[in-house]
């Protein structure tokens, strides 16, 4: 191998992409856009619920209650109804989430040291708001039940829950990080995936074959400028990330910088091996894109938690090296894990860039078909 | 391999897409020195044979030696002593003269010390100096075929491969083109060059006819017109596209071709001179004289792949 060949090639590439400012351009721009879109779209947490109170009771325990709901940032009262059958139209009309109805006999009940009941209606068409809803729901009851109780008598049992590494329990904390390892799982993928291709269609590659350059120099020295732009686009998302979306950056620079370029050189080999396999831009594109987006997003452990996968899912998201850098990026953003607590993930991320590089050397070949 | 005078050579190669031959068992011998000329037909195996010489297509069978190294087991030893223009232009339209120039110069590793040297002559014998920050894009069609060369020959290759070079190329740029080969030929070079144009291949030390993927004549082209077998004449009618319809039936004809007004006719025998001037006054064409000629390799070319069909 020889570096000034590399170093010929890579060259090369670098005055290619500067002479072409819109890719660069859309290269820079891609992880702000899907940053933003992604970010803002994707949110766990749910705020200001719509809804409908039909209190029947009219006690003072039940107006306590419904202001209880009120108070809260998670539920917005838009109206007040009379009577159990308005609540209906609210929900047909969607212009209300939630329903709860506070029955006649309620402040009786409690009075009476009855368990007292409380209708909660709540519309499950979107069934992951309306199973966050009844988590705030029992919440605000279950405070509301603890507050009449000390009243009555002391509790025997307090609970004082804290919790650890999202302390405000924003989900943007953890979804940001996560979300960067899937945005570079893509980016990375795509940089590189037209960049073989490319010397086919415009018949470049006949002339560049026919000289003695060597495959590893010629893979390496593509490599090297989307290297580059993939460790800028990995900076400007965690800059983003820190300065835009607030999320704390509580690990070490130089650790992330170090594991995203690992990272980085598997993705880029992904893309790289596609583009030689493919020999079409287009092709490889939108391969490209197929082969790290659904991975990274679905079964990278970023929108769906790994251990309730099914076992064949969960085998595979081995292979997905989106995966180790969402832990990692989590890990090192929340709680600042050193690197010899990430050996595991840092360990398989080398091993799926060496393979897949491997295979991108081995599929190459300096001859036409 | 070791003979120093060989400078490409092949032994059976064939070559197949499918179940058609593009190259049918062939043998070629070249010397160094010479500047070969292989012309055919679209389709004939040109390109082909012009890979599997260059090292970026690996043969089925048989076997071939270019500068003494195998192109199917020491590949990139070929590689490099072998300079290769492709058919299509083959160098970045997005890079200028000198960045591609330079890129090749990397590539094939030429010493840093040499460089300011070769690059000043070779753009000085292409005429691109003063092009030389001009995106390659943005050259003409005869000014990139000058820069495809520049960047073949920055490591002074023993063996210069050119596909089809001057395809598409004004006359004049063609004509200067030809001037800086036969240069590189006077410094030693070997040049083997495919081309569709026959008064190029008149230029040639040696020109071998390819058909099918087989050779069909090789020999200089002088050589050539002498062996060529059949007597030839140029005849001049009032009517030569009616002249072609008629003398086409007559048996014995080997080939007509037409030249501007014109016809040229190879005959199997001097006798058949007599039917022609007799069918041609029976279909009432009136005939306006006739000469023997020399013919020419197209003339030659024409009757040699009709015979083959």
């Amino acid at each position: 191998m020889k570096f000034p060949r590399i170093r010929a090639i890579a060259k090369k590439e670098l005055i290619q992409i500067r002479r072409d400012p819109l890719s660069l351009a859309m290269a820079f721009l891609m992880p702000v856009m899907l940053l933003f879109i992604f970010g803002y779209a994707i949110t766990l947490d749910v705020n200001n619920l719509k809804t409908v109170v039909c209190d029947l009771d009219k006690s003072m325990l039940s107006r306590e209650l419904a202001a209880q709901f009120g108070k809260s940032d998670y539920f917005t009262i838009i109206d007040r109804v009379h009577s159990y059958g308005e609540i209906d139209g609210y929900l047909d009309r969607g212009e209300a989430l939630v329903a709860i109805s506070i029955p006649r006999d309620f402040s009786e009940n409690i009075k009476r040291g009855r368990p007292a009941e409380l209708q909660v209606i709540v519309d499950g068409s979107d069934s992951n708001t309306a199973t966050i809803a009844l988590g705030y729901i029992s919440a605000v009851t279950g405070l509301f039940s603890e507050k009449i109780a000390v009243r009555q008598s002391p509790p025997l049992i307090e609970t004082r829950v804290r919790v650890w590494f999202n302390e405000e329990l924003e989900s943007r904390n953890y979804i940001i990080p996560g979300l960067i390892a899937v945005i570079m799982s893509v980016i990375a993928a795509l940089l590189t995936s037209l960049t073989v291709a490319r010397e086919w269609e415009r018949g470049t590659m006949e002339q560049l074959i026919s000289t003695p350059v060597k495959t590893q120099e010629f893979i390496l020295g593509k490599l090297m400028p989307y290297f580059l732009i993939g460790f800028i686009d990995m900076l400007i998302s965690v800059l983003l990330a820190v300065f835009l979306f607030d999320v704390p950056m509580k690990g070490s620079l130089f650790l992330l910088a170090g594991l995203s370029s690992l990272f980085l050189f598997g993705g880029l080999s992904l893309g790289m091996l596609i583009s030689i396999v493919a020999k079409s831009q287009l092709v490889a594109s939108q391969i490209a894109m197929v082969a790290t987006f659904l991975p990274a997003f679905l079964l990278s452990g970023f929108m769906y938690a790994i251990p309730n996968m099914p076992k064949p899912l969960q085998v595979i998201t081995y292979a997905i090296p989106a995966r180790y850098f969402v832990s990692i990026l989590k890990d090192i953003f929340l709680k600042g894990n050193a690197l010899h607590m990430l050996l595991f993930e840092t360990s398989l991320l080398g091993l799926f860039a060496l393979v897949v590089f491997a295979i991108a050397n081995k599929k190459f070949k300096k001859r036409i078909e | 391999m070791n003979n120093e005078a060989v400078a490409i050579r092949t032994e059976n190669l064939l070559k197949s897409f499918g179940d058609y031959r593009a190259i049918d068992n062939l043998d070629l011998d070249i010397k160094r020195g010479e500047i070969y000329g292989l012309v055919g037909p679209d389709g004939s195996g040109k390109t082909t044979l012009m890979r599997l010489l260059t090292a970026i297509m690996e043969p089925d069978s048989g076997q071939a030696w270019v500068a003494g190294h195998s192109v199917v087991t020491e590949s990139e030893r070929v590689k490099e002593k072998i300079g290769y223009m492709s058919q299509r232009f083959g160098l970045y339209e997005d890079l200028t003269v000198i960045e591609n120039i330079i890129f090749y110069a990397d590539l094939y590793d030429v010493p840093r010390k040499e460089r300011p040297e070769r690059i000043e002559r070779l753009l000085g014998f292409s005429n691109l100096t003063p092009f030389k920050a001009r995106l390659a894009g943005k050259l003409s069609g005869g000014m990139k075929q000058k820069l495809g060369l520049a960047c073949a020959l920055i490591h002074t290759p023993e063996i210069l491969f050119l596909d089809e070079p001057t395809n598409g190329v004004d006359p004049v740029s063609r004509r200067d083109f030809w001037k800086i080969l036969y240069d590189l030929l006077k410094e030693g070079i070997t040049i083997f060059v495919s081309t569709a144009y026959l008064d190029e291949a008149e230029r040639c030390t040696r020109v071998g006819l390819i058909h099918k993927g087989k050779l069909l004549a090789e020999d200089d082209p002088a050589a050539m017109k002498k062996s060529f077998g059949y007597p030839m004449i140029a005849l001049w009618a009032d009517d030569p596209r009616r002249a072609i319809e008629v003398l086409k039936m007559v048996p014995g004809i080997k080939n007509i071709s037409i030249y501007g007004d014109r016809l040229h006719i190879a005959l199997e025998s001097p006798e058949l001179m007599e039917t022609i001037v007799f069918e041609l006054q029976a279909a009432g064409i009136v005939m306006k004289s006739y000469r023997n000629i020399i013919p020419t390799l197209e003339d030659i070319f024409i009757t040699k792949v009709a015979g083959d069909e």
